[in-house]
């Protein structure tokens, strides 16, 4: 099965996974953090009863709903492509990534789904009090949804509640707990939501700030900037928060991504932050180039964010490719090895078992298990395979991370004027915020980057290699389903934003 | 309690709720119908307006519960998504993009500046109506009649056709299955519109939508009838409860329905809820026809599932290779997670009962024409 390895379908399916998960994170974070703004403006509005702040909490709402439809549209294909591209991967770990697919579905689609409904259509149909608790509903569905996907892709970095069962030859889950609390999914759900928050209340402030630089709206302007400049002074912090622990569970369950996001080839105590620097794209495991042709060192920070004690270990790539025994780490070279023999003792298992041979049989899953947990390194060809693109994974995370810092200062000023009351002659600041608008954006692709290329060439960390996860079809086939979603969201996109700057143009309705 | 059902129980137990999940999806493809009766039905950009509008509302929940209806399968029958969806690769991206393109339709086709205008998104929910309906319904037709797919000692798939799934359409049965679901959401969704629209003053587009019903009725039978006589007559796939080996098995559907005779029952009572909800809105001129036909298609659909995965079936044979065949207790998650998710699935008679009380709320008064235009307009599609 393995000898006949078709890397063009990987390949292309990895580009679809790619291509399709980073146009959904287009919409959803707008999704995420946007109703909850519709949720504020609407219960301020319910509070004060004044007529302003439902026609300011509709102007949303109706932008809410553009984006909406097309964060759906791309949200369906990522559902089944599981199916349709990762076949092997859905039989081998479907017994414990289909539970929360399958959740979302329940807990989650179903709540937006029915109060969206109401949220747009039930201004006139039902109480006051229920349209506001209906639009809550939608925040706090669409929020769930993304828990629950999260932890599916919390579980993918740091499989745990599981166990290999060489009969079916499929993980099984053991412990839904662990798989819901493991400090992957904490860690995501937090980060990625606050995230989302911090970009909707961008969006909130640019398209306002376009309001008043054009001395439009002008209230209903620095109504909305107040609002989203709390929200997203407060997710923003959050959001540093979040990803510094995020870098702190990856220093522990994946060295590997952590070493490739800072550039770090060869371990060290002390080891330090790059804080910007160009990364040498030739360098390879065990070579002796320099990995940056330039760099700015912060020296022992990193040591601080991954291990939270000054001056110690962190491992860099190559102590994981070669293994290194003095700070007792098994390189990918020797669980190669041992991977290669559960592979094999699996066959012979399988063998035995089809010709009745139970004494056999009974022999080789002995052996297996001696080795099983290192069954995923037995798929890769050779060591430099565990190695994830470095330079893409470095420059990913440093944009992120310097967007990230720099957004607080952005929510900060915004704030200040505010509450000064002089937002209105501030007009210098108005571009800062609709830039910062689109750098959200590019962060948080960046991020989603930082995560998947990342952990390659691993589907399932350490355990399951894409190579292996992939369907047995015709490349053929992918590359032109590829292709069909990349005209038809790229289509889409384009109506959706022509659409929603109509909207923008058009503007709220003015109560006076 | 429900930590101590055994695993067969708990495989019959998911069966049902996935059975249940697609029955109540067939039931909400009045939308879909709907989707389809758009150009037919609205003569007026008001009656086609009222009719996007009335049906709009509830494109969400028939789509989420079409997204729930493949997370069901992925987490109790995870080798059934494994090998379909990577299998008949085909059938399934055409049916998804259906359905990417219906999602943005109803927001954008009145909204300015949308690139295609709205000719263009009306034909998107007509191609997702007609099309997509169809496909589901020649994929459906397979659990009888079969797919082309080997498992090695992996469980990995392999399909022996290039046409990965699109073969199925070559099959009248598949064909006519799929073409009846068409035909039944239309007669839902015409009904759904006579049920959920003030039509004071358009007595003639009421009559149409009435006309409808019927008419689209009729144009079902003959692939129900194809559909019933060939379910009835061909050659089955069983399995040996003892050895677990498929093999060929004259008039097996036939001989379930004989040996589950409650799944006939069930069977005939959707039928005859259908032809009843149809005779009412045609001849005794009533308006809640939907009601009838919308449980009736759900108990067919039930009857649809069970026949095909109760009973020592396999409810998605290989025609390829006999021993691939997948029966719920082959396909089905590990013990383990059959339970966690019997948990989580008692949530469910909560979900449904807030959708039941939020539809009953936003459907007491009927949409009137008003709504959608003029100074008392609301946001509308
Ligand atoms: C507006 C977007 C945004 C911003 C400004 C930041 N992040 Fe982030 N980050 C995300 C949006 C995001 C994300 C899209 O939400 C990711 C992708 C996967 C995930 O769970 O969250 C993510 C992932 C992610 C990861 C990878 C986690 C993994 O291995 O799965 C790390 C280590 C960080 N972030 C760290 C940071 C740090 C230290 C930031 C500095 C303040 C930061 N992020 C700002
Ligand atoms: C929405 C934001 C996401 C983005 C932008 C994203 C990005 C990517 C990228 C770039 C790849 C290809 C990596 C490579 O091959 O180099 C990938 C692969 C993959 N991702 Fe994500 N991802 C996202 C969310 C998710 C989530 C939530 C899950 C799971 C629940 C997930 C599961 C996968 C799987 C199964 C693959 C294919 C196997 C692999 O290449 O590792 N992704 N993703
Ligand atoms: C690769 C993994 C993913 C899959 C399979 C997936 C699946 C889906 C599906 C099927 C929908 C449409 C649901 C409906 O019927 O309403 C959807 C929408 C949504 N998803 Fe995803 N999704 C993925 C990644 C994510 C991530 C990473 C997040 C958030 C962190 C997220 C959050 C949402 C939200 C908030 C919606 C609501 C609609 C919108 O986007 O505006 N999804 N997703």
């Amino acid at each position: 099965m393995l000898e006949q390895i078709d890397l063009s379908t990987v390949n292309w399916a990895r580009a679809q996974f790619a291509l399709t998960a980073m146009y959904h994170w287009l919409f959803v974070p707008l999704t995420l953090g946007l109703t909850f703004l519709c949720a504020f403006f609407e219960t301020i509005y319910v509070k004060t009863g004044k007529e302003e702040w439902k026609e300011l909490t509709k102007f949303w709402m109706k932008l809410f709903g553009i984006n909406f439809a097309i964060g759906v549209a791309t949200g369906i294909i990522l559902e089944f492509e599981f199916g349709t591209n990762w076949a092997n991967y859905s039989w081998m770990v479907g017994d414990i990534f289909g539970a929360p697919l399958a959740i979302e579905g329940i807990v989650a689609f179903f709540l937006e789904a029915t109060f969206f409904a109401v949220m747009f259509f039930g201004w006139n149909r039902v109480s006051k009090g229920f349209h506001l608790f209906s639009t809550w509903m939608v925040a706090i569905g669409s929020n769930l949804s993304a828990l629950w996907i999260l932890v599916a892709n919390g579980w993918m970095q740091y499989p745990t509640g599981m166990a290999f069962n060489p009969d079916t030859a499929r993980f099984e889950m053991k412990n839904f707990f662990d798989v819901v609390f493991s400090p992957y999914a904490i860690s995501k759900f937090t980060h990625a939501t606050t995230s989302g928050f911090a970009l909707s209340s961008f969006f909130v402030i640019a398209v306002a700030s376009y309001y008043l630089a054009r001395r439009r709206h002008v209230l209903m302007a620095k109504r909305s900037i107040a609002v989203a400049s709390v929200f997203g002074l407060v997710a923003s912090l959050m959001l540093a928060f979040t990803g510094d622990e995020a870098a702190y569970i990856d220093a522990h369950y994946q060295p590997m991504k952590l070493a490739a996001m800072e550039g770090l080839w060869d371990g060290t105590t002390n080891a330090p932050v790059v804080a910007f620097g160009i990364v040498n794209g030739m360098k390879k495991p065990g070579d002796y180039q320099d990995p940056f042709v330039f760099e700015f060192k912060i020296p022992g920070l990193l040591s601080l964010l991954a291990n939270r004690q000054p001056g110690s270990f962190v491992p860099g790539i190559n102590d994981l490719v070669f293994g290194n025994k003095e700070r007792n780490i098994t390189g990918v070279t020797e669980m190669m090895e041992k991977g290669k023999l559960a592979v094999k003792y699996l066959a012979e298992y399988k063998e035995a078992q089809k010709a009745g041979d139970v004494a056999k049989a009974s022999n080789a899953l002995t052996e297996f298990n001696k080795y099983k947990q290192y069954l995923g390194y037995g798929h890769l060809r050779s060591p430099e395979e565990a190695v994830p693109p470095v330079s893409m994974t470095f420059y990913s995370f440093h944009i992120m991370a310097a967007v990230g810092s720099a957004m607080i200062l952005v929510f900060l000023l915004y704030l200040f004027y505010t509450a000064k009351g002089t937002i209105e002659r501030a007009t210098w600041l108005y571009p800062i915020g609709i830039i910062f608008f689109i750098l959200a954006f590019i962060a948080g692709e960046a991020g989603w980057v930082v995560a998947e290329v990342g952990r390659q060439p691993w589907a399932i960390q350490g355990l399951l290699p894409v190579s292996v996860a992939r369907t047995d079809i015709a490349p053929v086939n992918v590359k032109l389903t590829f292709f069909m979603f990349l005209v038809t969201f790229t289509l889409l996109l384009i109506a959706e934003v022509r659409i929603m700057l109509t909207q923008i143009k058009i503007g709220p309705k003015e109560v006076n | 309690m429900i930590g101590s059902l055994d695993l067969a129980t708990l495989q019959k137990l998911w069966w049902i709720l996935a059975s249940v999940v697609g029955s109540l999806f067939l039931f909400l493809t009045f939308v879909q119908g709907g989707q389809t009766l758009i150009w037919q039905l609205g003569r007026t950009e008001r009656e086609k307006s009222l009719i996007i509008n009335s049906i709009g509302r509830k494109w969400e929940l028939t789509f989420t519960t079409l997204v729930l209806f493949g997370g069901a399968l992925f987490a109790a029958f995870p080798k059934f998504y494994a090998t379909s969806f990577g299998g008949a690769y085909w059938v399934w991206i055409a049916i998804l993009f259906t359905f990417i393109v219906q999602a943005v339709s109803f927001e954008y086709r009145k909204k300015p500046n949308n690139l295609f205008g709205p000719t263009v998104y009306e034909a998107f929910l007509f191609i997702n109506g007609a099309i997509g309906i169809l496909l589901i319904g020649t994929a459906v037709g397979t659990f009888f009649t079969g797919a082309n797919f080997v498992l090695d000692e992996y469980n990995f798939v392999k399909w022996t056709t290039p046409f990965r799934g699109l073969e199925a359409a070559q099959n009248i049965f598949n064909v006519s299955l799929g073409l009846f679901l068409v035909m039944n959401a239309r007669v839902l969704g015409a009904l759904y519109l006579l049920n959920n629209i003030d039509f004071t003053n358009m007595e003639d587009f009421k009559e149409r939508t009435r006309n409808a019903v019927f008419t689209n009725f009729i144009a079902a039978l003959p692939f129900l009838l194809i559909v019933l006589i060939g379910l009835l007559t061909m050659d089955g796939f069983g399995v040996n409860p003892n050895t677990g080996v498929v093999s060929i098995v004259p008039f097996k559907y036939l001989k379930n329905l004989v040996e589950m005779p409650i799944v006939l029952v069930i069977l005939l009572a959707g039928l005859a809820l259908v032809i009843f909800a149809v005779y009412s809105a045609k001849f005794l001129k009533r308006e809640s026809g939907i009601w009838f036909a919308g449980l009736g298609t759900v108990l067919v659909g039930l009857a649809v599932f069970f026949t095909a995965g109760f009973n020592n079936t396999p409810f998605y044979p290989s025609r390829a290779d006999l021993q691939s065949s997948l029966t719920i207790f082959n396909a089905s998650s590990s013990h383990y997670t059959l339970t966690a998710m019997t948990y989580v699935a008692l949530i469910i008679p909560v979900v449904l009962a807030y959708i039941a009380y939020v539809w009953k709320q936003m459907d007491s008064q009927k949409l009137r024409p008003e709504e959608l235009e003029g100074p008392e307009a609301q946001e509308n599609y």
